[in-house]
Parts: structure tokens; sequence; C-alpha cells
């Protein structure tokens, strides 16, 4: 379009006025009144919980060990967590994640270890069996249009079934040698430091390019010092989540040495990325939020709405198996409550814990990661302490009841503001 | 005006939703250059004529020709490749996105496999700009936080984004102020004026005579008749809407 407009000159120059620290600073406030609070409260949780936690167990909770060892803890219901938020952002559930984790690795178990599988192939079949079990949960969905919660909960069912089956009589498999070491082994100190440092330089120099871009097209871009702050910011909490973990934290070091970042927190962070990158910067992703936030818009614009939600039921599935495979690594081997008991649950709480929205549309994979990490800390924390199973999930179940209930509250408030 | 061959023209078009026969063989004719007018009461059946146009809820059974042809338009993305865009009465937003991506629906634009942020909002902020919106403070904001008139003027500029031959806008200033509701007509005249087919669907008879060269009007699913807005008056196209009678001599 170009069309001439009167008096608009002044209205332009003081649109553009190039952002500072300060007025970014008021927008997030004005944001968070508005109802957008994002993960801010699972990150004030989380470090209410810490303090909480280290000041009670001074002597347990805050030793490098047990930091290490709730990183493994919690791999696999966190990256559990990580699919499903694929599901809740189009406004769906999966209540089988837990069992499609449990069935997938049960598979790869089998072949790998009764039929003497390359564990490779036992691998990729166990993401296939994701993949499928996706595959039939979307194509339901989706062309049938019977609701995600009936299917899944017919699929909860089935699927510990066919778990149950695949286990056998004995009543657990053995995972066999490579995976046990997936989610039990570290990485050399020293490699862990060079993946640490890439990962900060990757992330300043390519906001940085991108900053830079933005300002030769004459877009607003984030002012220097809030670039420098968020570099900062990262490079000393990644400084300090290595440095703890490269210290020796073994309970007796000359028997058998424990130092170095986690498998487990390599395969988190590493999956991480791919699934952010998936949602944040392709097209595809880009349809995922729109189908999320609604879906009759989406298919007048021309986006195959049925496809999206296969797709995201498959994605979610496959990653679910992944998780799978460290539930397996950690209790070495498939037993018959893999992926059962508080597994589901602890993924959906992780996901709506961290910020994302059961109503759809909202939601990132950061936010698994957190919330990944407040479930983690209160299952060990409470652990620590003592407590029994019950008192554990008494307070699981509280703190999901409040996300969701911020979850809701903050839509309200949004509502109320005019934000629909 | 220039009044050559037809861009769009429906011959005998037939929607019904199960038992509710809504369009009951209906013609239209839009013309390039032309501002047509598509004037009904409440349930008159110009929704649904207009979403048959844009595929989303496909004719049943009837001729659709573009550009002298017959074509074929079964889903959305058959219209939009024709180069028919449409604003729709319930806007069709996504609340939970911004507003650049609302503009770019289903049409992101990419580099290398990737969704190309920087090109998309230049692009949305140079189209705000030539509607001289001038209350957006920033393209980045997330829909559900504009005004009602602020997200109908997301609507539109998304319509006028793409190189369209035919624009299509529902009831587009039902939600604006005086001073919007002139610029969007300003805005209308102008499509029409470079050439292309626009259909304004309103219950406004101020601005339909304001801007409409033709006017067509639909009364319980049928078509009254398409005349000339020039040589008719405001009292027999009141007749039309209200009886689905037309004055003798009025028929097109
Ligand atoms: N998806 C649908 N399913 C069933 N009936 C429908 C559907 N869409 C429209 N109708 C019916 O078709 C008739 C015409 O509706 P339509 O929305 O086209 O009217 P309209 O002329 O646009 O009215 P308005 O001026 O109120 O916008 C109404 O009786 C309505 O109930
Ligand atoms: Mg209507």
């Amino acid at each position: 379009m170009s069309v001439a407009t009167d008096n608009t000159h002044d209205v332009h120059e003081g649109r553009r006025r190039p952002a500072t620290v300060l007025s970014l600073w008021k927008e997030y406030v004005a944001k968070l009144r508005g109802g957008d609070v994002g993960s801010l409260p699972a990150i004030l949780g989380l470090v209410a919980l810490v303090i909480g936690f280290s000041s009670a167990r001074p002597e347990t909770f805050t030793k490098a060990f047990n930091f290490g060892n709730l990183i493994q803890q919690s791999a696999g219901v966190t990256i559990i967590a990580m699919g499903l938020v694929f599901v809740l952002l189009l406004g769906e559930i999966d209540l089988a994640a837990g069992y499609t984790a449990g069935t997938s690795a049960a598979v790869m178990c089998v072949l790998a270890v009764e039929h003497d599988w390359p564990i490779g192939l036992a691998i990729l079949a166990c993401l296939a069996t994701g993949a499928l079990i996706g595959t039939c949960i979307g194509l339901i969905v989706s062309r049938l249009g019977v609701p995600s919660f009936v299917v899944t909960l017919a699929a909860f069912l089935g699927l510990q079934g066919v778990m149950l089956t695949l286990i056998g009589e004995k009543g657990s498999i053995d995972s066999g040698e490579f995976v046990a070491k997936l989610n039990a082994e570290t990485i050399a100190v020293w490699l862990g430091v060079i993946v640490a440092a890439a990962l900060v330089v990757i992330y300043a120099v390519a906001t940085f390019l991108g900053n830079r871009r933005r300002r030769r097209h004459g877009l607003t871009s984030q002012p220097t010092l809030l670039w420098a702050l968020k570099s900062g910011f990262l490079a000393v909490l990644v400084g300090l989540i290595v440095y703890y973990l490269s210290i020796e934290r073994s309970p007796n070091a000359h028997i058998k040495s424990i130092k170095g970042v986690p498998i487990a927190l390599l395969i988190l962070i590493g999956l991480a990325l791919v699934l952010s990158f998936l949602l944040g910067r392709t097209k595809w992703g880009s349809h995922v939020y729109a189908v999320g936030g609604n879906a009759e818009a989406a298919r007048r614009a021309g986006i195959n709405v049925p496809m999206i939600q296969l797709s995201c039921f498959m994605l979610n599935s496959t990653v679910a198996a992944i998780g799978g495979i460290m539930l397996a690594s950690y209790s070495g081997g498939v037993n018959n409550v893999t992926g059962g008991q508080t597994t589901l649950l602890y993924a959906v709480g992780a996901a709506v814990i961290g910020g994302t929205s059961l109503f759809g549309g909202k939601g990132r994979i950061v936010d698994a990661l957190i919330g990944g990490t407040v479930v983690a800390v209160i299952a060990n924390g409470m652990g620590l302490m003592n407590q029994p199973d019950r008192t554990k999930y008494i307070v699981t179940g509280l703190v999901l009841l409040v996300a969701a209930s911020v979850d809701a509250i903050s839509r309200r408030r949004a509502a109320a503001s005019g934000r629909v | 005006m220039s009044s050559g061959e037809p861009l769009l023209e429906l011959r005998g078009v037939h929607k019904s939703f199960g038992a509710v026969h809504v369009l009951q063989g209906v013609d239209l004719t839009v013309r390039p250059g032309r501002v047509t007018a598509l004037v009904g009461d409440n349930g008159a059946g110009k929704s649904t004529l207009i979403k048959g146009i844009a595929g989303i809820h496909p004719f049943d059974e009837g001729d659709y020709a573009f550009e002298g042809g017959p074509v074929h338009v079964k889903g959305p993305r058959d219209a939009s490749a024709l180069g028919i865009e449409v604003v729709y009465q319930d806007l069709a937003l996504c609340d939970n996105l911004d507003v650049v991506h609302n503009m770019f629906l289903g049409r992101e634009l990419t580099k290398s496999g990737l969704v190309d942020e920087d090109t998309m909002e230049s692009r949305a902020r140079e189209t705000l700009d030539g509607l001289s919106v001038r209350t957006l403070q920033s393209v980045r904001t997330h829909v559900a936080a504009l005004s009602g008139g602020q997200r109908q003027t997301v609507a539109i500029a998304r319509a006028v984004l793409w190189n369209s031959k035919l624009v299509i806008l529902d009831e587009p200033t039902a939600a604006l102020g005086v001073a919007q509701t002139e610029q969007v007509l300003k805005l209308v005249r102008r499509l029409a004026d470079r050439g292309l087919g626009v259909v304004l669907i309103s219950h406004n008879l101020n601005e339909v005579f304001q801007v409409a060269d033709d006017i067509a009007v639909l009364y319980l699913g049928q078509m009254v008749g398409q005349v000339d807005a020039a040589t008719t008056t405001r009292e027999r196209v009141i007749t039309a809407i209200t009886t689905g009678h037309v004055n003798e001599g009025d028929a097109a």
C-alpha cells in the first residue's frame, strides 16, 4: 500500500523511538499486570523452594551429589513434559504419555536384550513405537474428532496392557549396558566446560547479530545494555551449574569418581534446543500456535489443521519415547510401573507449572524445563526431609493446583482488561 | 469507472447447512475497479455467500467463474491463490499471536526454510502505515491486547497485504469510530480505484451510497437484484431489503 496520509509523522517518531532498558521494563510490568505472567511464578517458586530446602537440609540438599542426582531423577519426566507442550499448545491433552514412554522403552529392552538387536536399532525401534502410538492417537483425534481426553484415556489403559505383555512373567526386563549408562554417567569435566562455553558464546553472538540486523532494517531492537545483561546472566548461571557439577561428588571417590556434567543434562538441553527451534523458528511452529489460538481462523488462513494436530501428537509421543529411554536407564530396565504411577501427572504438572496454558495457544519448551525442575526439587527435597510419599503427593498436587489456577486467573485477568 | 470483463461471476449458487437451505440460487457479478455493496437483512445469507467465495464453506452447486474462466474453489488456499482476500465478520484473528503473525497467518515468509521475522515485521509495519493506523504502538503486541477497532484494522491490513485482485469485507466498519470508519471507506475506494474488485457488506446505507458503484440486495437466500448505485435511491434499496421486491425499472 502506498497511501499518502497526513499528520502522522510525529506519531511515527514517537513510536520508533529506540527501546531503552527502562521502557522495556515498564512494558514487561504492564504485561504482567495484564495477566501474561509466563514462567515467572515458576521461577520465583523454584527460588523459594531451593532456599527453603537448603536451609532445612543444608547437609544433603545442597550437596553436589544431590544436584547431579536430581537432574538424573527428573530427566525422564521433564522430557515427557517437553513433548506434552506440543499437545497442550493445541488445547489437547495426552494422558497416555507415561505409558507411551514405558511401552516404547519396553520394546527397546526386549529387542536389545532378548533378541540381541544392536542398540542403535533398538533405540530407533523405540522411537518408531512412540511415533506409531502418536500417529494412532493423532489420527483418531484429528480425523474422527474424538476428544483427546477420551482417546488417550483409552490408550493409557491399553498401553499399560501392552507394556505388561512385553515385560512378560518376570515383571521386569534389563535395559542393557549402553542404555543404563545414559542416565548414570557424566562427560569429562573439560568437555562439559567446552560445551557450556560454546552454548553461551553461540547465544551471545546470535542475539547480537540478530539485534544488529534488526537495527539495520529499522526495526526496534533490544538495547545493547539489556543484551549484555542477559548474556552475562546466562554466562553466570551456566558457569555456576557447570562448576558445581565439576566438583567431585562421589561419597567414596576412591572407589568410583563422579564428576562432570551428566549425560542426561546434555540430552535435556539438546532436545530442548531442537524442539524450541521447531516451535519458534519454523512455519510449522507458527501454525501450531495459530491452531492453538483459534483453530477456525487457522483453517480459514489455509492451514491444514488436522495435519498440525496429527504432527503434534506424533512428535509428543516420539519425545515421550525418548523420555522412556531415560526412565529405563535410571532404573536399569523396564518394570511394571515404568511410566506409570506419578510419571504422567508430574509431566503434565511440569508443563503447566512452567507456564504452559491448558487452554492452548500459550507455552514454550523452556516452560517444561523450568516446571520439571520445580517438580523434581519438590520430590527430591521432600525425600531428603524423610517425608513419606503421601506428603510428597499432597504437596505436588497442591503446587499443580496453584499453577493451574494461576493459568486460569491470568486468563480471567486478561479477559477483564479487554484482552479476551 | 471501467466496467469491462467481470472479475467474479456467480451463477445459481446453492448452499445448505443440513436442512437449512441458506443460499437458493444466487447470482453475483463483481467488476474490477468497482465497489460492489452487498446488503440484506440479518440472516439473509451475506456471510454465507462470501464464505462460499472464499472456499471455507464451498458452494453445494452453481457456477463460479473468476477472470472469465470457470474455477473450482474448494478450500481457502484455492481462493487466496486466485487473489481473493476476505475480512471476516468475526475477524478470524488469533489472540495469542502478535500483529505480524496474524497478518501473515498461514502464509509466513521464510528465508532458507525459517520464518523470516524481520521482513514480515517490516512489511506489516509498512502496510499499517499505509492504512495510517496511528494508535498501534507496536506490531509485536498480541492481538488480544488490542481494542475492537485496532483488531478490525489488523484484519483489514491482512487482506491488503497481499497483491490481491478481489477484496471482500464483511461489515468492516461495524466496530469502528467515526474517524476510523472514514479511513476504511477511503481505503475501500482507493482499492477499487487501483483496479481491484471490492465487495463491501454493510448495514449502513449511508456508507453504501458513499462508496459503492453497484448494490446487490440479498433477501432470504435469494438475490433480489444488482443495481447501479448511481441510478437507484435509498428508498428503493430499503424496500428491496425488507420486502424482497424491486420497484419497476431497477432490476439489473
Ligand atoms: N455454519 C452454519 N451452520 C448452520 N447454519 C448456518 C451456518 N452459517 C450460517 N447459517 C445460517 O444461515 C443463515 C444466513 O446466515 P449468514 O451469517 O450468512 O447471514 P448474514 O446475512 O451474514 O447476516 P448478518 O447480517 O447478521 O451478518 C442464518 O439463518 C444462519 O442461521
Ligand atoms: Mg454476516
